[in-house]
């Protein structure tokens, strides 16, 4: 028996160095409850939540939670079955027909969770007689969806475009179908994807485009459809997916397109047919949350304030961190030790931000991840570039 | 230079040894993750280096069975030979 676990030694003697860094498990962080949007108890004390990707603060919107609490009443709390068995209701339906109204698209499918989304969307589209290019930096649910299509795999420099064109050049010759893959928003930097330069390259190669817009969605653009909303290229792109987990704060994925064989990717696409559909409440939830992004686009203003705020904050400080004012505001440390102490003083601190540790992050080094939500005060905000310029200091990070 | 593996192993291992955590004392069989300390996403990202200065590109599927720096060079043979 213990030789199934063999082969994670490596990985246990990482584990192990990391706890002996750490008071506490950076992997296991306990939210007892939310207390607000912005604030939840964590070991007894009430901390500002800034790792929580709630960009809008909906997972505590009443009235999702009303719209939720009814639907649980009428209709209970699953379907116990398959989209393509029994667990289609009206609600998926009616979520479908919505998504396509919000992104102007004709179709729109929905999946249990985002990494499903991306996972199913992918493996649908292409097989092993086809070529994939993906941003070197994507998302793990796009690599795994990558892996599970079995098609050949190129990646390409982030967000390069002109790395891009090389590629798909030199594969000019290659048979089959070519689909390649961005993010809007890359969740561990907040690097914004220049997407408009992405579908010219399309276009000259004449292949698919595919993107995520998960950490965009309900973010950016005039009516918070993502980055290609913002940057007017949205009718341009193939496939648009995401997830229900940020901005809408409850959970699942959707792709959206214009392609009619939409309906073939039904029945062709595993991660779609073989898995319990959302359940009732979910879907209600997630409509009410679609409503209130359309009706309260001062909660996307504000959410540029605040994250413009960290941003130039971090920048007065001399924190290191990334060029594109969005949600995503992450520090970047030269070495893991202090990335871990500083995060525990953090929190210590009453702030939660996430810690992201090589080889989950580019350039092989630590990240604090901050996301920002229009929820967070100016006090909150102030309260949390506070608290990192007092460690950062005592840690020797900044002068 | 001809891009025979030997000379393609070379090229590599001197791309390697311009960085300095790399051990000075690799060769064509030195082992990318064991002996380099690599991690997968290094791996990929050294590839791509690899790629640029040859100009091919490298399916990930094809990385899984790499374990040396000779492995590398006969990968990168065969595909500029396709």
């Amino acid at each position: 028996m213990t030789k199934l676990f063999e082969k994670h030694a490596a990985l246990k003697a990482a584990y192990d160095s990391l706890n002996k860094l750490s008071p506490r498990n950076p992997f296991g962080v306990v939210i007892d409850r939310p207390l607000s949007a912005s604030v939840g108890l964590i070991e007894g004390r009430e901390t500002l939540l800034f790792g929580t990707n709630n960009y809008l603060g909906l997972s505590q919107s009443t009235k999702a939670q009303e719209a939720a609490i009814e639907t649980v009443r009428t209709m209970g709390v699953g379907t116990t079955g398959s989209r393509i068995a029994n667990g289609t209701f009206s609600l998926h339906q009616k979520l479908e027909q919505k998504l396509a109204e919000v992104f102007q698209r004709r179709h729109a499918m929905v999946f249990s969770t985002g990494y499903q989304a991306n996972l199913g969307t992918i493996s649908a589209l292409v097989n092993k007689d086809d070529t994939l290019f993906l941003d070197a930096d994507s998302h793990a649910s796009i690599y795994d969806g990558a892996k599970l299509s079995g098609a050949q795999i190129i990646r390409f420099r982030h967000n390069d475009p002109a790395d891009l064109d090389r590629r798909l050049t030199r594969a000019k010759d290659t048979p089959g179908a070519k689909l390649v893959i961005v993010e809007g928003i890359y969740s561990m930097t907040g690097n914004v994807a220049p997407l408009n330069e992405f579908v010219e390259i399309k276009k000259r190669h004449n292949v698919a485009l595919m993107v995520d817009e998960a950490h965009s969605f309900g973010v950016l653009g005039e009516n918070g459809r993502g980055v290609a909303e913002m940057q007017n290229c949205e009718k341009d792109i193939d496939f648009i997916v995401g997830t229900f987990s940020k901005s809408l704060g409850t959970v699942g994925g959707y792709c959206v397109t214009d392609y009619d064989e939409v309906d073939l990717m039904r029945l062709c696409s595993r991660p779609y047919m073989f898995t319990a559909s959302l359940p009732p409440e979910i879907m209600a939830a997630t409509l009410s949350a679609l409503d209130e992004i359309r009706t309260r686009p001062h909660l996307r203003q504000q959410l540029q304030l605040n994250a413009a705020r960290l941003h130039s904050g971090f920048k007065e400080l001399g924190l290191p961190t990334g060029e594109s004012v969005s949600p995503v505001v992450a520090v970047t440390l030269e070495d893991v030790p202090t990335a871990i102490t500083f995060w525990n003083m953090l929190l210590e601190a009453g702030v939660y931000v996430n810690l992201s540790l090589p080889p989950a992050t580019p350039d092989n080094r630590p990240l604090l991840r901050c996301s920002v939500m229009a929820a967070h005060s100016y006090g909150q905000i102030e309260q949390a570039l506070e608290a990192f310029g007092d460690i950062a200091r005592k840690l020797n990070v900044i002068s | 230079m001809t891009d025979s593996v030997a000379d393609l192993a070379e090229m590599i291992t001197q791309k390697l040894l311009a960085n300095p955590k790399v051990p000075r004392d690799i060769n064509g069989n030195s082992r990318i993750v064991e002996d380099l300390a690599f991690d997968s996403l290094a791996v990929m990202n050294f590839v791509m280096e690899i790629e640029d200065t040859l100009d091919v590109s490298v399916p990930l599927d094809k990385l899984a069975d790499i374990r040396t720096i000779n492995d590398l060079a006969a990968c990168l043979h065969d595909i500029k030979a396709q």
